[in-house]
């Protein structure tokens, strides 16, 4: 009896921690990371030249084409708008009264000096579809033992064609990811933490990207609060919400 | 002997009219060739100077390592006490404040949505303040095509064929996108009051001139500004005067451990210019041996084809018992006067197409519609103190060395057989 239960313990055990395939954890960590809708509020600290900076927003995401956000603080950036449609994207300043769209390369350009393109921002998308993986090894992050894993673009659009995350081996959570573009130098490197179970989810809820090409320490974001498959009402992702 | 000689040269034109002639040319060419390589890059040097680099230039030193970005976010700051310590130490100096900076500019339509935008490169420069003098030293009033220059808060002037890339039509409103000096977003918009050319390419692209004011509130730059230009009393750039200048600022500034500590660059260590300062330094030089060498050639030619000329004048002098050294000596002579003559005349001709060439200019803008470097359009001569004496050094060396070399057969001729020779 007493063998019996040894040999269930070690197998559950061993099934816990046997190495999955490199598409069995993408789909892991996409069922952590990626819903269908996300609702949060947010804090970006970001740090420059001058100091550090603090923005909060708010934002309404569903899936990787639609996206909006809210800046609440500091004023300077109060009212400002932005709406994500597919790969475009438009910003309503309210000092200008204004709707700018912004568009192809200028998507990869930094929002509001921080460490974040606007891709980044915005990007809600399953890690699936858009990417081959595999599992290069195994690491510590954070004290906790991780699984290495490969990702390569399907196609060339990706802005990151090349990512290595360091994934939790028991929540399937990204804990450390590096980001390289097509020839192979690093672009961002991200470490995730303080990492909250969310409606039967595992999150990450601190994020600190920081941009290679830049100097300085990189940018905090804080999610405050978070819900997701919430239903958001179509007006939310409209160009009439902007104003 | 002088006189002697004077008349010999006057009554036989055979001895004196052809080498007059090639040393005025040959003068006359190196004069030119000196004066308008020198108002050429001198040209380039100033318009580079009034442009974007000043005679000088104060920046922080985070700025300096990536002005080719011009990052605002490593601007100076405190501005006005840096200008106000600059103007006190330094009055014979003119300081003038600038921002340059770079961002997106959008044309909306009537909904106020995205019609059409591109990059842009500001330049930020004091329009109100006519004792700056940056108006005149961007010749705006020469290179505004239509419209007027900015009077108003919130004005802006844009290139005249990125205004017709974009439909941007005179006071119509423009929104300028970039980034604070903290790094925020800064969305601003400007109504456009005039379109410009400058008529080089790489600044007529997608530039715009905004007024410091506006700049300083569009990009949360509260007495900062990324660039302190100086020009010195001179209508030219003096590398000494810059560099003493320099000095003397970075002495009591320099602190290279702090990014935003000022720090004083001259003009030749910017944009590579200390490559065209030099190339104009050691151009006249280079000019004047190539002149030397290919003169002589030509006068010892000239001096071979005289001396068989006047092979049986110098026989008749040898046979009547002149010395060999007198006869050399005074065929020197001669060439001294006629390489003085003919120096005298290719200096004044030199001069005279110089000065035209300064006064109106040669213009070459339309086959400079894709330089990509500051270039003038209109090219002009300048006409410096050594381009009064620089022909003068192949003039007279070249014919003395010409004769010199062609005299020498002199000495090959055997008195013996003299008589022999003129008999025959």
């Amino acid at each position: 009896m007493r063998t019996t239960i040894f040999l269930l313990i070690f197998s559950i055990t061993a099934s816990m921690f046997a190495q999955p395939s490199g598409k069995e954890l993408m789909a892991l960590i996409d069922k952590n990371l990626s819903a269908k809708t996300q609702v949060m509020s947010a804090k970006m600290v970001i740090s420059g030249a001058r100091g550090s900076r603090t923005i909060e927003f708010s934002s309404w995401a569903e899936g990787d084409k639609r996206a909006f956000t809210e800046y609440t603080s500091p004023s300077r950036e109060q009212g400002t708008k932005m709406l994500k449609l597919e790969d475009k994207l438009w910003i309503f300043s309210p000092s200008t009264d204004r709707i700018i769209q912004i568009s192809g390369q200028m998507l990869r350009q930094s929002v509001m000096g921080s460490d974040l393109s606007y891709e980044d921002m915005m990007n809600n998308s399953d890690l699936t579809s858009h990417y081959n993986a595999s599992v290069s090894g195994t690491d510590t992050a954070q004290n906790r033992r991780c699984w290495i894993l490969q990702l390569n673009a399907l196609t060339g659009d990706e802005a990151y064609q090349v990512r290595r995350i360091w994934v939790d081996q028991e929540r399937f959570v990204p804990l450390r990811e590096e980001l390289y573009a097509k020839s192979g130098k690093l672009l961002k490197r991200i470490e995730l933490s303080e990492v909250a179970r969310i409606q039967g989810r595992w999150y990450p809820m601190k994020i600190v990207y920081k941009d290679m090409l830049k100097s300085g320490e990189g940018t905090q974001f804080n999610i405050v609060t978070l819900k997701l498959d919430e239903q958001i009402p179509e007006s939310t992702f409209s160009k009439a919400s902007l104003k | 002997m002088i006189k002697f000689l004077l008349k010999g040269l006057v009554r036989d034109s055979h001895r004196s009219k052809l080498p007059v002639i090639v040393v005025a040319i040959g003068v006359m060419l190196t004069v030119l060739l000196t004066t308008w390589i020198t108002g050429v890059i001198g040209d380039s040097i100033n318009l580079n100077a009034k442009l974007a680099t000043g005679h000088v230039k104060v920046v922080t030193n985070g700025y300096l390592e990536s002005m080719d970005q011009l990052p605002v976010d490593l601007s100076l700051t405190g501005s006005s006490a840096i200008i106000s310590e600059l103007r006190k130490d330094h009055p014979e100096t003119t300081w003038v404040e600038r921002i340059e900076f770079g961002g997106l500019l959008d044309v909306g339509d009537e909904n106020g949505e995205t019609k059409s935008q591109g990059p842009i490169a500001g330049i930020a420069i004091n329009f109100r303040d006519t004792l700056s003098g940056e108006a005149g030293r961007l010749n705006l009033d020469k290179i505004l095509v239509e419209g007027r220059l900015p009077s108003l808060p919130g004005e802006i002037l844009v290139s005249h064929s990125f205004a017709a890339k974009l439909g941007i039509k005179i006071n119509s409103s423009v929104t300028f996108i970039g980034s604070t000096m903290y790094g925020s977003m800064a969305i601003n918009n400007f109504k456009v009051t005039g379109t410009i050319t400058y008529g080089i390419t790489a600044l007529d692209r997608g530039s715009v001139i905004v007024d410091i004011a506006d700049a300083r509130r569009a990009l949360d730059m509260d007495d900062a500004c990324n660039e302190i230009l100086g020009f010195t009393s001179l209508d030219y750039y003096d590398d000494e005067k810059a560099t003493l200048l320099m000095n003397s600022f970075n002495s009591k500034h320099e602190n290279k451990n702090d990014p935003f500590a000022p720090v004083m660059i001259r003009l030749r260590d910017q944009n590579d210019l200390g490559s065209l300062i030099d190339l104009m330094g050691g151009v006249v030089g280079i000019i004047s041996f190539i002149f030397i060498v290919v003169m002589s050639v030509v006068l010892w030619n000239a001096g071979l084809v005289g001396g068989l000329r006047r092979y049986g004048e110098v026989g008749l002098r040898l046979a009547i018992g002149e010395e060999k050294g007198h006869i050399y000596r005074s065929m020197i002579a001669e060439s001294f006067v006629i390489g003085l003559a003919g120096s005298v005349i290719g200096v004044a001709m030199g001069l005279s197409i110089s000065f035209l060439i300064e006064q109106k200019g040669l213009d070459f803008s339309s086959v400079m519609q894709n330089a990509t470097m500051l270039m003038p359009g209109i090219f002009r001569t300048r006409i410096t103190p050594e381009a009064w004496y620089i022909g003068f050094i192949p003039g007279l060396f070249a014919t003395v060395l010409g004769t010199m070399l062609s005299g020498i057969g002199i000495y090959r001729r055997q008195t013996a057989s003299l008589f022999k020779e003129l008999q025959s």
